[in-house]
This record gives C-alpha cells, structure tokens and sequence, in this order.
C-alpha cells in the first residue's frame, strides 16, 4: 500500500524540498502542498521511471559533491588562465576514449555531468551500446593521463555509491 | 548593513564579472567549436556562482533572512550546463565530422552518433 502510494520515495522527498526551497518560505500550508507535489508527480511519471536508482551510500554520495564542488573551482581557474594566458597555436586538443565499467544509465549520467563540469574535458557522446565514452580535452599533453585520472577519481567513487 | 559584508559581497561579484568575461572572450579566441564549449561550460559556472554568493549574503546581512533560491539556482545550472553541452558536441558532430575522424570506441559497437544501438538500447 504503501509502495503504491509513494512509488519513488526519494523523488517525492526532493520535490517536496525543492517546493519549499522554491517558496523560500517555511509554512504549513506550503508544506502541505509540496506534499502533494510529492505525492502527485511521481505517479503521473511513474511511466518515464522504469527503474528506480538506488543510492547505496548516501554518505559516499555526499563526499562526492564535495569533491566535484573543488574540481568545479579548480577547473574554472584552469580554463580561464589557458584562455588568457596560452597563445591560440599552443593549445592541443585532444579527444579521449574512457572505456566504462558503470553500467546503470543514472550513474553514466552522473559521471557525465562530472566530467563536463570539471577541469578541460567536456563528455561528448557515449558508444552505442554505453561501453565507452568520448570526452574532449581542451589542453593536454598526455591524453592517457586524463582518461586514468577520471577513472581513479569519479569512476571508481561513483562505483562505491551505485551498485 | 556591516562594512564586512560590503567588502564579502563586492569581491564575489568582481570574481564573478572577471569569469563571465573570461568566459565570453574564450568564445572568441578559441578556433573550433567543441574548443569554444569548453569555455561557457566552465568559467560561467564560477561567474553565476559569484553572483549567487554576493546575492546569499546581501540578502542575509540586508534583511537577516537565509535566501535559498540562489542553491536552486546552483543546483539547476549543474544539472542542465552539461546536458546543453552534451547536445551542442552531438550535434556539431552529426553535422560535421566523419566516424572516421574520432578515435575508435574501445567495445564492439561505434559511437552512438553514427552506429545503431544493440537491440534493448542501453542493456548490455
């Protein structure tokens, strides 16, 4: 009864949090109304859900953020000074292949993202049958270097949280 | 409102305006496309979050009330940058470079661009 009712439990906590954060304002009729948000929501898209992600380790989980939120600032510093300081010839691009051992589309998606957010690489597009993932490298001089280090760092953290 | 405060807010926002230039002058100087990605992916994350920073704490010193609109902000702009991205590399490959051109894929199917999924789409 109550798996029917509340189908996705971690979807409906975020919409509820979301809708308040929205708000911005603490009430109780606002609360009951980001709870049937909530409630509402994930079973009119119960349909586009065919499988519910499970987060194994929620602290894993939040430790990750932190160490994106890091990357992300160091990565912006890094992009802006070969932006300002590196003449146009010198820089070398490269495209790298990261073959991949996650295999839940959720965690795919999220190493993704990373990858895109974080220092010179955006993530380009994913083999057809989501082995390996194509990332473009704004600067590097050792293309085999970049394709360990995201392995080491997310790929291997993000395997610890989805199972 | 504390003269703390005004120094806090005045160098978020004088970060935030240098990386939002940055990033806006990589566009130009950058010379291919998948190059110029790099640019507004990156150095505009740290622009906006300079702007949301200052905004969080004009907001707490001005009327002593935590505003949270600006983590939503944060939260969405992580959660859609890369995906415009993603869509903006697709397309300019789709229109513009050959299978040939990129580094082959390390398992048995090519990239999805230009190969059909195996059947059962992302099961492996």
């Amino acid at each position: 009864m109550l798996m029917r009712l509340v189908p996705h439990p971690l979807l409906s906590l975020t919409l509820v949090v979301a809708w308040l954060a929205l708000v911005n304002t603490f009430t109780l009729g606002n609360l009951i109304l980001g709870t049937f948000f909530g409630l509402i929501i994930p079973l009119l898209t119960a349909a586009y859900w065919p499988d519910r992600p499970k987060i194994r380790r929620p602290l894993k989980a939040a430790e990750y953020g932190l160490v994106v939120l890091w990357d992300i600032i160091v990565a912006n510093v890094q992009v802006a000074s070969i932006i300002l300081f590196k003449p146009e010839p010198t820089i070398r691009s490269h495209w790298v292949v990261v073959p991949l051992e996650l295999t839940s589309a959720e965690a795919i998606t999220v190493l993704a993202g990373t990858i895109t957010m974080t220092p010179g690489t955006v993530s380009a597009m994913l083999s057809s049958d989501g082995g390996c993932i194509l990332v473009h490298c704004l600067h590097t001089d050792n293309p085999d270097d970049v394709r360990d280090a995201i392995k080491s760092r997310y790929e291997r953290r993000l395997m610890e949280i989805f199972p | 409102m504390h003269p703390a405060a005004e120094i806090v807010i005045a160098i978020a926002l004088v970060i935030s305006g240098v990386f939002g230039f940055v990033g806006s002058y990589g566009l130009i100087k950058l010379k291919d496309t998948v190059q110029r990605l790099h640019a507004p992916t990156k150095a505009t994350t740290l622009g906006v979050g300079g702007v949301l920073i200052a905004s969080m704490v004009y907001f707490v010193a001005d009327t002593e009330q935590i505003s949270i609109h600006e983590l939503l902000i944060t939260l969405f702009l992580f959660l859609t940058a890369p995906i415009t991205a993603n869509f903006i590399a697709k397309t300019y490959m789709a229109r513009n470079l050959e299978d040939d051109e990129l580094p082959r894929s390390v398992g048995k199917f090519g990239w999805s661009v230009y190969d059909a999924p195996p059947d059962g789409g992302m099961e492996r």
